[in-house]
């Protein structure tokens, strides 16, 4: 008779949930997997960006947590106290403990807006929003309908943050739905940053870059900001430059889930889990394993990275449980739709050491890449269905593996970058 | 203290000026790498940031941000500011002698 053994997944959203459905269909049955979240909310977070333009209603974002679970799936409600990987057990906030074999981290990312002086303070919710929760994409959409006159700001206060391109995307909705509107010579858009562009990677931040430049987005970059006074309406950097506002759209500081803090050795300043890039194996246990935004790696915090990442999880905790060497590797690899207004989208696909180039996904034929396009706009769209009826569940989308495609990339020339 | 004048000249820095070999810096470089910041004594403030860098770089792969050499390097992100103050996190990378950071993909 074979022991029971039990794979613990903390995390109920993208993560988990890829990371439960396909470990369900790997494992033998006397593997019991459970998954435990502290409300029953999943939500689609790149649905977020079109809440402030009223292009999407919040009822279609958001389904129970349980109902994207397979059979064979154990599914339950608790909030994680903290993590003793020492004795492989989880306790939770009503004084309950769990014990594992393998625990999969799947916890995400937490705004700290509180983390930026006056951010919070008075006119938070006003004067300045985000659209980085549901609730505060939600309060922005009146606000944003009655805007005609004045200055927005979009500022990012740090990285890493979830979805780095969304908050451009942002910028590039807002000027389009200011022009419908009729009021677009009487606003200003501006993008405060703290990097030295529109992007980190040179290739696509120099498209990006321009695609601002061409719809009169202004942008200030490396831009720190130590304080937003949100009544007086100022963004204010470490280094006392100044930027006036309107309307302030802010992507607070991201870290990761408060248990991990509370959790000897597992994560980092901000909460992230150092994790084995290629592994995914976490550095504070052989045992414990991260997947998504949880995990403390030089990829961008979005969906399609934890989709990727997914095979090669469940793959290695496979070969963990039966004894071998873990040898599933994870390349970086990330891809997203930057939707760019006028029912337009620009298409990007990197990993951990090539770039995003221009050229086509995934192959020859297929969607141009750093390039605007109508067909760009439609994968964007029909993403959303991908989303809860195949990346949920587990599938690889046909056509497009973990590893990065290269077929339909040009390679750029050094000197044009 | 003296410090004996230190070739630069050899070292492979790529256009904005970061290390393309981190093994190729050591300490002595510090006072000269800083001159070319501007920065024209080097105080012990400075040096509890360009070794947390260093450290933090040979374990991580990446230089910290400024949030996280705020939160963990023992110097302020005001006080950062006042001892590099064209940018604490790319200023103490050039001078720490590792890549510009990531922080952010």
């Amino acid at each position: 008779m074979a022991d029971r053994r039990h794979v613990l997944i903390l995390g109920g959203g993208t993560g988990g949930t890829i990371a439960a459905n396909r470990l369900r269909r790997l494992l033998p049955n006397s593997v019991d997997i459970t998954v435990v979240d502290s409300n029953d909310d999943h939500v689609y977070q790149p649905g977020l960006l079109f809440v402030p333009f009223g292009l999407t209603h919040a009822g279609d974002l958001v389904r129970p947590r349980g109902r994207q679970l397979h059979d064979g799936i154990v599914y339950t409600h608790a909030t994680v106290d903290r993590v003793d990987t020492a004795h492989n057990t989880v306790s939770f906030a009503g004084g309950e403990t769990a014990g594992y074999d393998v625990l999969v981290i799947a916890s995400g990312a937490v705004l700290m807006p509180e983390e930026t002086e006056g951010l919070t303070g008075p006119g938070w919710g006003e004067k300045v929003f985000t659209f980085y929760s549901l609730d505060g994409a939600l309060a922005l959409a009146p606000v944003l309908a009655g805007f005609k006159m004045g200055r927005i700001v979009v500022n990012v206060v740090d990285m890493p943050i979830k979805c780095p391109v969304a908050p451009l995307e942002f910028c590039f909705l807002a000027d389009w739905f200011l022009r419908e509107r009729g009021v677009r010579d009487q606003v200003s858009l501006t993008y405060v940053t703290p990097l030295d562009g529109a992007f980190t990677k040179p290739v696509a931040s120099k498209r990006l870059g321009e695609l601002l430049a061409d719809k009169g987005i202004e942008v200030v970059t490396e831009f720190n900001t130590g304080t937003v006074d949100a009544e007086a309406g100022t963004l204010v950097s470490y280094d006392g430059r100044e930027v006036p506002f309107d309307l302030g759209v802010v992507v607070p500081l991201h870290g990761g889930a408060e248990f991990v803090g509370r959790s000897a050795g597992l994560g980092d300043e901000l909460n992230f889990i150092p994790t084995d890039a290629h592994t995914l194996q976490s550095k504070a246990a052989p045992n414990v394993f991260v997947i998504g935004d949880a995990a403390g790696l030089p990829v961008s915090k979005a969906g399609s990275v934890t989709h990727f990442e997914g095979e090669v999880l469940t793959e290695n905790i496979r070969r963990f449980l039966d004894g071998d060497s873990l040898d599933a590797s994870y390349d970086g690899h990330a891809n997203c739709f930057i939707e760019t207004g006028f029912g337009k989208a620009v298409l990007i696909d990197f990993n951990y050491d090539t770039e995003p180039l221009p050229g086509h996904f995934p192959t020859r034929v297929g969607l141009p890449l750093l390039k605007e396009s109508h067909l760009n706009h439609l994968g964007k769209l029909m993403f959303q269905w991908f989303y809860w009826h195949a990346l949920l569940p587990g599938h690889s989308i046909p056509g497009i593996a973990s590893d990065m495609p290269t077929a339909g990339k040009h390679q750029v020339p050094a000197g044009t970058r | 203290m003296t410090v004996a004048p230190i070739e630069l000249t050899n070292v492979a820095r790529n256009e904005e000026g970061f290390f393309l070999d981190p093994s190729q810096w050591s300490e002595a470089m510090v006072p000269a790498l800083a001159a070319q910041e501007g920065i024209t004594q080097v105080t012990d403030r400075h040096w509890q940031v360009i070794r947390f860098m260093r450290s933090e770089y040979l374990e991580n792969g990446t230089g910290p941000t400024v949030r996280v050499l705020g939160k963990a390097s023992g110097v302020s992100i005001k006080e950062l500011y006042e001892l590099f103050p064209k940018g604490p996190a790319k200023v103490a990378a050039r001078i720490a002698g590792i890549p510009k950071p990531r922080g952010c993909i």
